[in-house]
């Protein structure tokens, strides 16, 4: 598998969010079920991963975080090889040397996945750079969340960003909660788009439940960052359905909060309006949905088949 | 041979290695209203004046490095690094581990380190042992002019990233760089001083304390061996454990505190693979646990001098 490229039909982009609903479904059920290691899920957040990096092309490249399955996935990424990896299999993308929380993929331009919550914003200016000062086409994709948007490195990255030009589209999946800390008690703005404008960086907030929204809006920012060669901060407005680390019982948040989200589940959504716009009928809905499990079910043996890394890895890739 | 002082070898490796090689790029607070050669020879583009901000730079360059380009990051001093160490520890030094070897990370970090100008704790600290413990980093602190250039040049090439100490006493000194182009290897020590009786291990400017102490000793006939170590990590642990197995006695000096420090690794080192040879405990001089002091005759005091290093040899010896 490699770079999955997408074309103009909004049924492809329900298809990669049950993709991603799915697997992390089913990762976090392994953790529950068989200690598999838990991971952060992005569940509820799938129209911002889907529909950004459905306005991508084959040179963009994207830098992520804890919560990248989604990313990953809606980029062309193998569910069994990703799987194998947070099971820290060798059949993994990194080897079984990152499990869940860092995984790279080279071959699908993802790069330099950092968990310390911001390091990916300090990278990003470097990827952007080498790809400026190397004549490179393809802007970089720094996905964020409002958690690391209150790290100082958020304004050095997005400081430096603009000072020099650099071709980032800054992503920020503002998902209310920062680990196990709501929003609101660590920031008094209401969003993130706003302090971009303090940097003379171009910013746009969208719907991040409504994946063609995302689309739309993700292409246009893109377009603004190759064509002028300069950052471009897009905030999606979402939510974190599940808790921060599997398991997590969620006992901490607002009930009322989350069910207002839960009514805006992004997949629902689109399975709607697809319907209704008669692009899609209930039964070609159902093969799709029967189509993802059946590869998530593929994933997970492939995963399982996988062996762990001989142990002579462990001092392996240490130094180039 | 040409003599020359530190910053100048310092500012050749930098141009020979731009010369060579296009994706080499400097970037730093000041670096090219420091460098206006380096500016006018290879340009704006790859002479990058910074924010003052030591994160973002560190983690630019590890950004860069990872695609492609080859840059240098001048971080000022070394207390500086605390706010880069996430980017040098977490980022350039585990990510090509955790990516599975998908990437790779060359970048040199340049900081002025230990004690000469008086500026006071936040702007002079040794701490060189913090990021030895740190895997995937590598790490260099010469001692001579040559070696600044050569060094430097061995780092810029190296594909890995590679914290590049300056001691600060050091930085205007003179001395003879050869000509044309010659490379340091990174890891390997260099004897400046050989000797029967005992052997001085130190690097950077306490190796001068060293060499001076042994010409003292060598007139009260006691035979004392200098070993540079220019390279914490990778340590030349061949070249410390033959010298000791020849002399039977060690001391390793330096200026950075002594709890968990290089010396402390040195002698573990001679303990575990030449206990056997050992006539006397090794024995460590360093700086004290203390923040350093501005004042310049506390600042002195804070470095191991070569008459401490007489002292303690006499001690070992007789």
């Amino acid at each position: 598998m490699g770079i999955r490229l997408y074309d103009e039909r909004p049924e492809a982009l329900l298809e990669a969010m049950l993709l991603i609903r799915a697997y992390e479904e089913k990762a976090a059920a392994l953790q529950a079920e068989s200690g598999t290691p838990g991971t952060c899920t992005a569940v509820g957040q799938e129209a911002a991963a889907v529909g950004v990096v459905a306005a991508l092309g084959a040179d963009e490249l994207i830098l992520t975080n804890h919560r990248s399955a989604g990313h990953l996935l809606a980029r062309g990424a193998d569910p069994g090889r990703l799987l194998a990896e947070v099971m820290g299999r060798r059949g993994g993308y990194c080897k079984g040397k990152s499990g869940s929380l860092h995984v790279s993929a080279r071959e699908l331009g993802v790069v330099l996945t950092s968990t310390i919550v911001g390091g990916e914003l300090a990278l990003a200016t470097g990827v952007a750079l080498a790809q400026k000062q190397l004549r490179r086409p393809g802007a970089v994709v720094c996905f964020f969340g409002d958690g690391a948007a209150c790290e100082g490195r958020f304004h050095e990255s997005l400081n430096l960003a603009a000072l020099w030009g650099l071709p980032v589209l800054y992503v920020c999946e503002n998902n209310e909660w920062q680990a196990f800390v709501h929003r609101r008690e660590t920031m008094l703005a209401e969003g993130i788009a706003g302090w971009a404008g303090n940097y003379g960086i171009d910013h746009a907030t969208v719907d991040g439940n409504d994946v063609e929204q995302v689309r739309a809006v993700a292409t246009a920012a893109l377009e603004s960052v190759r064509g002028r060669g300069r950052p471009f901060l897009l905030e999606a407005r979402t939510y974190r359905l599940r808790g921060h680390f599997e398991p997590d019982d969620q006992a901490y948040v607002d009930a009322d909060e989350l069910a207002a989200w839960r009514a805006r589940d992004p997949l629902p959504r689109m399975e709607a309006r697809l319907l209704a716009s008669g692009r899609c009928d209930a039964a070609a809905i159902t093969a799709m949905k029967a189509a993802v499990a059946a590869q998530v079910a593929a994933a997970h043996a492939f995963a399982i088949d996988s062996p762990y890394p001989a142990l002579e890895e462990l001092t392996t890739d240490v130094y180039a | 041979m040409a003599r020359i002082t530190v910053q100048e070898a310092i500012e050749q490796a930098l141009a020979e290695e731009m010369s060579l090689d296009a994706n080499v790029l400097l970037m730093g607070e000041g670096v090219a209203t420091k460098r206006p050669g380096l500016v006018q020879a290879f340009g704006g583009e790859r002479v990058r004046n910074t924010p003052l901000a030591e994160g973002i730079i560190a983690g630019t360059a590890a950004g860069a490095a990872a695609m492609g380009l080859r840059p240098v990051i001048d971080l000022l001093f070394a207390p500086f690094l605390c706010y880069a160490m996430d980017e040098l520890v977490n980022s350039a030094g585990k990510l090509r581990y955790l990516s599975g070897g998908q990437f790779e990370f060359p970048l040199v970090a340049l900081a002025m380190t230990g004690a000469g100008w008086g500026v006071g704790a936040q702007h002079n600290h040794n701490v060189e042992a913090w990021f030895a413990h740190a895997p995937g980093l590598k790490l260099v602190m010469p001692s001579t002019v040559a070696d600044f250039k050569g060094l430097l040049k061995s780092a810029i090439r190296d594909p890995n990233p590679v914290l590049f100490f300056v001691d600060i006493a050091l930085a205007y000194a003179a001395g003879e760089v050869p000509e044309g182009e010659v490379l340091v290897p990174i890891g390997r020590a260099a004897t400046r001083r050989e000797g029967e009786d005992l052997t001085l291990i130190s690097y950077a400017k306490t190796v001068d304390a060293c060499l001076r102490a042994a010409e003292t000793l060598a007139g009260e006939g006691i035979s004392a061996e200098v070993i540079d170590l220019r390279s914490i990590k990778p340590l030349d642990e061949a070249a410390i454990l033959a010298s000791v197995r020849k002399t039977g006695r060690a001391i390793v000096v330096h200026e950075a505190s002594r709890t968990c420090g290089v010396g402390a690794e040195v002698a573990a080192l001679v303990a575990e693979h030449a206990f056997d040879a050992l006539k006397a405990p090794v024995l460590r001089l360093t700086g004290p646990d203390a923040p350093t002091p501005a004042s310049y005759p506390l600042e002195q005091a804070f470095v191991p001098q070569a008459e401490a290093v007489v002292a303690a040899a006499r001690r070992l010896v007789r």
